[in-house]
């Protein structure tokens, strides 16, 4: 399409298109050479990015300059002179959301682009916004969340010995160090006072939510003595028939058990079977260590059990009982050693608290039977988890030496070497398997394990509970890293933090490389499946999510006369390719060898020759070029920016037109753009009125177009946009104000289509973006729509109508993008207003959709909502014409791309407009086998126009190793990204097929995963379990499923309004991942718990936010004495239990009573108390890394609307859906 | 050898015929250009969407002729194409004008490769039935 822009990614640029005046654009000499040049290093300079937050000035060489706004750089020693300038940093400046394109600062008028606007210095408007308070991320919002803080794209020389740790490690190593112990120690305090975990351990399944008296004190003491115990379950019935060969174990369990705990020997032939009888099953085992489960022998079991017994009486004794019972019921269960249970226990945190809760009749016989020991209530019979048990072996070594030896032998042969002493040991298993891999890349696992699950809370209270268990044991989980969870027994599934993505483990030669923060792309797989059939086997989605516009603090600019590029497959250059020496480099996508430029060789920081590895552009796997003329096929468009509104009776009855054009008053300043920025107004009703303003008129003149005819819209439109915002005469506030009022003097009768198919026309001379407010159905023009939805089906199990009605929406969106204007949907309605039609407007031009149901502008919250969501819209940043490019190492492409835009080939997304609250998905396929590949990368290009007509490539790029075998793939599965993959394709079916089948197949992703471990675990086809065990890494499937499934886009049975339906639907197409997580599975915090969890710092007096650990949503764990926190991004629902005590009360909320509270408030007191100051931190902190803040609703237990809190506890069964544990079990039945 | 309406019905399917190749031939390499980025998805769908009515109209009309002529045979081959012709049409995505093709749904791998395959099939199927409808022709002659 010729109105397209050219493919720049083409390798035959446009060069004859690329216009004369480009050159100009790019030289920022003059605009820059503040600094006097003498002062410079001659060649080089940094360059002041206008867009940058951080205020660095510098010049810049017309050959090879880089740009440069890490603010951290100025601690550099060696820094040239440029970066040091003490008048021009700010750093205080850099806080707010603050991106390359919406600079902090106020430029001095000579720094401003002169190129396009002679009148720049006078302009009236500002380029840059100074942004003051109304300013959507407060000031705290960078700290933490920054990208790529370590590896800052010129680091001196004197930095650069330092690894680089990869992207994810990398930004906590700030952060966590100093949060995270701290914390640990913090919770060890709760566990005294039983913690809400440990009393839900205690409960039963659903049961009072406090345990009895009697079994609490117990809690801690067993286990730290009996670690044990985690097997809980009810006896299954399977364990009565006698499958086993083994003569001890043969006999009924109760039988069995007696003796053993009497006199541990006795009952078990010692030593007399061949000890290696477990080996022949053993090789089939995973690498996950289970191995004993297989074997089938009952010699094997008496030998160890007699090896045991001498060294750990009371152990041996309380433990067999429950291995004998099992065995029965798993039929290799033999060759378990009984030892193997007490100490090691897989992911210990999660199991510990569950054995206390199975009510089943199990403990209770346990307790008879083996009632001298400690062990009782937690001994439930194996049965059901018995398959972990494979799991503890290594650790059986380490207590017991002797049996250590005997298995010694298997141990090589199967895999975890039992014998405890060196960590070194472990390798054994992998190895056998995988003799090719290097050692030292285990060891190297192994490290980054070890720093990673420290932090996890859960293994640390597992450790503080059991006491003197070894930490080597501990250790030996964690070395592995593929853990596996039983989902059935185990209570506490949720990590109390929110987790960082599995690391990626990159083989030894880029290990240090930096990757791609995972707040920006992340993929499904950590590793990628060798080959196709591997990827079929693990039956996960394969795809990436990106978040390619983020906000980011420390972004590398470059600006550079060549930018490097692969020539054949265009791949920018990445801290991922190979130097093949210091005049070659080959690309890690399609392996051509391409010669490096001159320039390239040059470190502008240590301004020295040679070393190519050393430039921004190998340092930062996420960089932004600003680009040369060959990128643009027309000149930078200036940011053009057009409002309609809806001025039907509809609307006027809401009210919104008030706080929109407050807003937009009030933000106008911060519009991002330059001096060319233009503006526009159309408002429609049944007719279009649109507004001149100009330099004669004291007040903008209304024209009305009664007939809706194109050629006159047309130009309507046109006449519109000649207000160019910087020379709107007088006050621009009061023009618009005077619009706003005056649009209230219409009523008629609504009507979209008509306004909207003009602009297109309108725009396509320089794009833009359009943003439409619309209160109600368009029943007018070609774009009229019928209601379609029946009330009454509003809760049937499958939805009609969720498609569009008729393709208007889509052709206006299609004709905008080609004319690169983005249109943005404000649905306010109070009624039906089709927005799966109306959608399409804003799904094909790179939109974004807004809907705030019910809208009335008398109620408070909705106008404040309003009002924060449109102020984020009005100022966060924007670039126009833009296009992304995912490139992926050959052998893998991009099946289907979820989000919103129009998809202009394979690989290439056009998006008219794009946001820093936009995230994309892609789907993957794997074409050819991968396997001689040592990793696979994806690189994510967008090249877009700034606001400030700066053409820019921002390039994000993402390596990930390969997985030779299912237990690899399984065990680095990205959870999280896979839930923000399987709702977008969840959604797509919904359109394509039905709802129902949608929510079908959402179920089946648990299933599947889960069985694919099964598979993993190479049991034998007819081998039942009792426990629904999975990989560490996929635990919260089910739970995130089943909350996906509650979502109101998915949930069935359950009245859903449609339009609530399909813009949940919406939102879960382009959200990004981390919203669209915490608005799947909103976090809950116990607010009564706030005092306790304030990190304290030694050196840091200051109290941080309070950071309570996060819940299930699960009613067992919402207490009336509390007062809880449901967090979901939308909005924070705090919710208030009638037996909180009055002091808390007044603390918190100043009230002296529960009933002095108000049944719904929608804003938290401000007192001056301690706890409604941590409160109020608590909050703002939740708030710091989200595009607006969240509304606020405070309900007692007894509101009315309590409902808003206790629908979205979403573990519980409610009518029409099941239960976290019923989904399992219903998982379970499934799983093959 | 007399000249009847069988063999007119032959002599038009094959020239017919020859004009559907064409028409497949002409999809076939669309939407391996989509697939090779050299076109625009919308451009490629305005030129592919007005084809597909006739492309189908012309394969019933020689199907017509068959069934007039009571070439029963082929017309016997033809009846899954026009069924598939027809389901086709009637689940094609939400649109305005004639045509299958949507464009922000056709770059879609899954649609992308039904598409080509699609193309492929037909492809054989033409010039298959073309030498069978040339054979056809010639037996009516002859029998004549």
């Amino acid at each position: 399409m010729s109105n397209l822009p050219p493919n720049p990614y083409n390798s035959h640029p446009v060069v004859s298109q690329a216009n004369a005046n480009s050159a100009p654009i790019f030289n920022h000499n003059q605009q820059f050479s503040q600094v006097p040049m003498s002062q410079l290093p001659p060649g080089y300079g940094g360059l002041k990015d206008t867009n940058s937050n951080s205020p660095l000035h510098g010049a810049v060489s017309p050959q090879n300059s880089v740009v440069q706004n890490v603010n951290n750089y100025n601690q550099s020693a060696s820094s040239s002179p440029a970066f040091n300038q003490p008048g021009v940093m700010n750093p205080s400046q850099n806080t707010l959301q603050s991106s390359p394109i919406r600079p902090q600062t106020s430029l001095p008028s000579n720094s401003k682009p002169m190129q396009f606007n002679p009148l720049s210095s006078s302009s009236p408007r500002p380029v840059t916004n100074a942004n003051p308070s109304p300013t959507p991320f407060p000031p705290n919002y960078q700290p933490q969340r920054q990208i790529n803080e370590n590896a800052p794209p010129l680091v001196p020389s004197s930095q650069f010995n330092q690894p680089m740790v990869n992207g994810p490690p990398s930004f906590p190593s700030g952060s966590m160090p100093s949060q995270y112990p701290a914390s640990s120690n913090v919770y060890a305090a709760p566990m005294v006072t039983p913690p809400v975990t440990s009393a839900y351990g205690s409960g039963s399944i659903n049961p009072p939510f406090m345990p009895p008296p009697a079994l609490r004190p117990r809690g801690p003491p067993v286990m730290t003595s009996q670690p044990n115990i985690p097997f809980s379950g009810p006896p299954s019935g399977l364990r009565d028939s006698p499958v086993i060969p083994g003569p001890p174990v043969s006999g009924p369990p109760s039988m069995i058990r007696p003796p053993m705990s009497s006199q541990p020997m006795g009952a078990l032939p010692p030593v007399s079977g061949p000890p290696l009888s477990g080996p022949q099953s053993l090789p089939a085992q995973p690498a996950v260590s289970g191995p004993p489960m297989p074997g089938h022998l009952g010699p094997p079991l008496g030998q160890r059990m007699g090896i045991n017994g001498p060294n750990l009486p009371p152990q041996p004794s309380s433990l067999m009982g429950p291995p004998a019972a099992a065995k029965p019921g798993l039929i290799n269960a033999p060759s378990m050693p009984p030892v193997s249970v007490p100490p090691l226990q897989h992911y210990p945190g999660q199991q510990i608290p569950s054995n206390q809760s199975m009510n089943q009749p199990g403990p209770a016989v346990a307790q008879n039977q083996f009632g001298g020991h400690n062990v009782p209530p937690v001994m439930p019979p194996l049965g059901q988890n018995m398959s972990p048990a494979g799991l503890n072996i290594p650790q059986m070594g380490q207590n017991l030496p002797p049996m250590g030896q005997t298995v010694a032998p298997i141990g090589q042969q199967m895999g975890p070497q039992p014998s405890g002493s060196a960590p070194g040991a472990q390798k054994t298993n992998m190895q056998n398997r995988y003799p090719q891999m290097p050692q030292s890349n285990y060891n190297h696992q192994s490290a980054m394990q070890a720093n990673q699950y420290p932090q996890q809370y859960n293994t640390q209270k597992m450790t503080q509970q059991m006491g003197q268990l070894s930490v080597t044991k501990q250790g030996f989980d964690q070395l592995w890293g593929h853990h596996m969870v039983d989902l059935l027994t185990c209570r506490q599934i949720l990590p109390e933090y929110p987790e960082d993505p599995p690391e990626i483990r990159l083989a030894h030669q880029f290990a240090d490389a930096p990757n791609c923060s995972p707040e920006i792309f992340r993929c499904t797989l950590n590793r990628i499946p060798e080959t196709n059939s591997l990827l079929q086997k693990s039956r996960l989605p394969l795809g990436i999510l990106i978040h390619p516009f983020k906000d980011l603090n420390h972004l590398p600019v470059i600006q550079c006369t060549t930018i490097v590029r692969c020539r054949s497959c265009r791949t920018y250059i990445n801290p991922f390719v190979y130097f093949v020496d210091a005049k070659r480099w080959k690309c890690n996508l399609c392996y051509r060898v391409n010669d490096l430029p001159e320039e390239f060789q040059y470190d502008p920081v240590s301004k020295s020759y040679g070393d190519p590895s050393r430039r921004p552009e190998i340092k930062s796997a996420t960089i932004e070029f600003i680009a040369p003329g060959e990128y643009m096929l027309r000149p930078p468009q200036p940011a053009v920016y057009l409002f309609l509104f809806d001025v039907s009776q509809i609307a006027r009855d809401s009210g919104y037109l008030q706080v929109v054009c407050e807003t937009l008053k009030n933000n106008l300043d911060q519009l991002p753009g330059d001096a060319r920025t233009q503006i526009g107004f159309i408002c429609y009703d049944a007719h279009v009125h649109y507004y001149l303003m100009s330099d004669g008129l004291a007040l903008p003149k209304e024209m009305t177009v009664i007939d809706i005819d194109v050629n006159i819209c047309y130009q309507v439109v046109c006449e519109t946009l000649k207000n160019n915002l910087d020379q709107l005469p007088g006050d621009a506030r009061t023009q618009i104000g005077f619009i706003c009022y005056d649009a209230h003097v219409h009523y008629y009768l609504m009507s979209d289509g008509l306004a909207l198919p003009k602009e297109m026309t309108v725009i396509d001379i320089d794009g833009g973006r359009i943003t439409v407010f619309q209160t109600c159905l368009p029943n007018i023009g070609p774009g009229a729509l019928q209601p379609r939805e029946d009330p009454n089906a509003r809760s049937s199990k499958d939805v009609a109508h969720l498609n569009p009605a008729t393709d208007f929406y889509k052709r206006l969106a299609l004709d905008c993008s080609g004319a690169q204007v983005a249109v943005d949907l404000f649905l306010l309605n109070s009624q039906y207003s089709d927005l799966a039609t109306l959608s399409g407007m804003s799904k094909f031009s790179a939109g974004s959709v807004y809907h705030i149901p019910l809208f009335k502008a008398a109620r408070a919250h909705q106008s404040e909502h309003l009002t924060r969501i449109f102020t984020r819209y009005l100022t966060r940043k924007i670039g126009f014409e833009a296009v992304m490019r995912v490139r992926c190492t050959r052998g893998i492409a991009i099946h289907t791309f979820h989000g919103n835009f129009f998809v202009r080939s394979t690989d290439l997304l056009s998006l008219p407009n794009v946001s820093p609250d936009a995230g994309f998905g892609m789907q993957l396929t794997i074409e050819e086998s991968l396997s001689d590949l040592q990793q696979v990368c994806f690189q994510a290009a967008l090249l877009y126009t700034s606001s400030k007509g700066e053409r820019r490539i921002r390039v994000h790029t993402l390596a990930l190793p390969l997985a030779t075998n299912l237990t690899e793939v399984l065990h680095a599965a990205d959870q999280q990204c896979i839930i923000g993959l399987v709702s977008k394709m969840a959604v797509d079916r919904c359109v394509s097929a039905s709802l129902s089948e949608a929510r079908e197949a959402l179920s089946n992703v648990a299933v599947d995963a889960l069985s694919a471990h099964r598979l993993a675990q190479n049991l034998p086809p007819g081998a039942r379990a009792a426990a629904l065990l999975a990989p560490h890494a996929l635990r919260l499937l089910p739970l995130h499923l089943l909350a996906l499934l509650k979502r109101r886009a998915f949930r069935a049975g359950t009245s859903t309004r449609l339009d609530d339906r399909v813009a949940d639907m919406c939102a879960l197409k382009c959200l990004p991942l981390q919203q669209l997580v915490r608005l799947v599975y909103p976090d809950l915090y116990p607010l009564h718990q706030l005092r306790d969890h304030v990190p304290r710092h030694a050196e840091q007096e200051e109290e941080t936010p309070p950071d309570p650990p996060r819940l299930h949503l699960s009613a067992e764990r919402v207490n009336s004495t509390g007062a809880y926190l449901l967090d979901d991004g939308e909005c924070m629902i705090v919710y208030v239990g009638h037996a909180v005590s009055p002091a808390f009360l007044s603390d918190m909320f100043g009230v002296a009573a529960f009933s002095q509270l108000p049944d719904e408030a929608r804003s938290i007191p401000r007192v001056d108390s301690e706890g409604n100051t941590l409160l109020h931190a608590f909050i703002d902190k939740l708030n710091d890394d989200r595009p607006y803040a969240s509304e606020i609703i405070m309900l007692r237990d007894n509101s009315p609307s309590k409902t808003l809190f206790t629908d979205r506890l979403v573990d519980d069964r409610v009518e029409s859906a099941f239960s976290y544990y019923e989904f399992l079990q219903h998982v379970k039945t499934q799983v093959k | 050898m007399a000249f009847s309406f069988p063999a007119f019905s032959y002599i038009i399917a094959l020239i017919v015929d020859a004009f559907l190749i064409f028409f497949s031939i002409f999809h076939v390499i669309a939407f391996d250009e989509l697939k090779t980025d050299y076109k625009n998805p919308i451009d490629q769908c305005n030129s592919l969407n007005p084809l597909v009515l006739p492309e189908y109209l012309l394969h019933l009309f020689i199907n017509v002729l068959f069934l007039l002529s009571g070439e029963w045979f082929s017309l016997l081959i033809n009846i899954p194409l026009i069924l598939y012709h027809i389901h086709r049409y009637y689940t094609r995505p939400v649109m305005s004008g004639p045509g299958l093709y949507d464009p922000t749904s056709i770059m879609n791998a899954d649609v992308l490769t039904v598409c080509q395959r699609e193309g492929w099939i037909k492809l054989a199927f033409y010039l298959l039935s073309f030498f069978l409808y040339l054979y056809g022709m010639i037996v009516v002659l002859i029998a004549a």
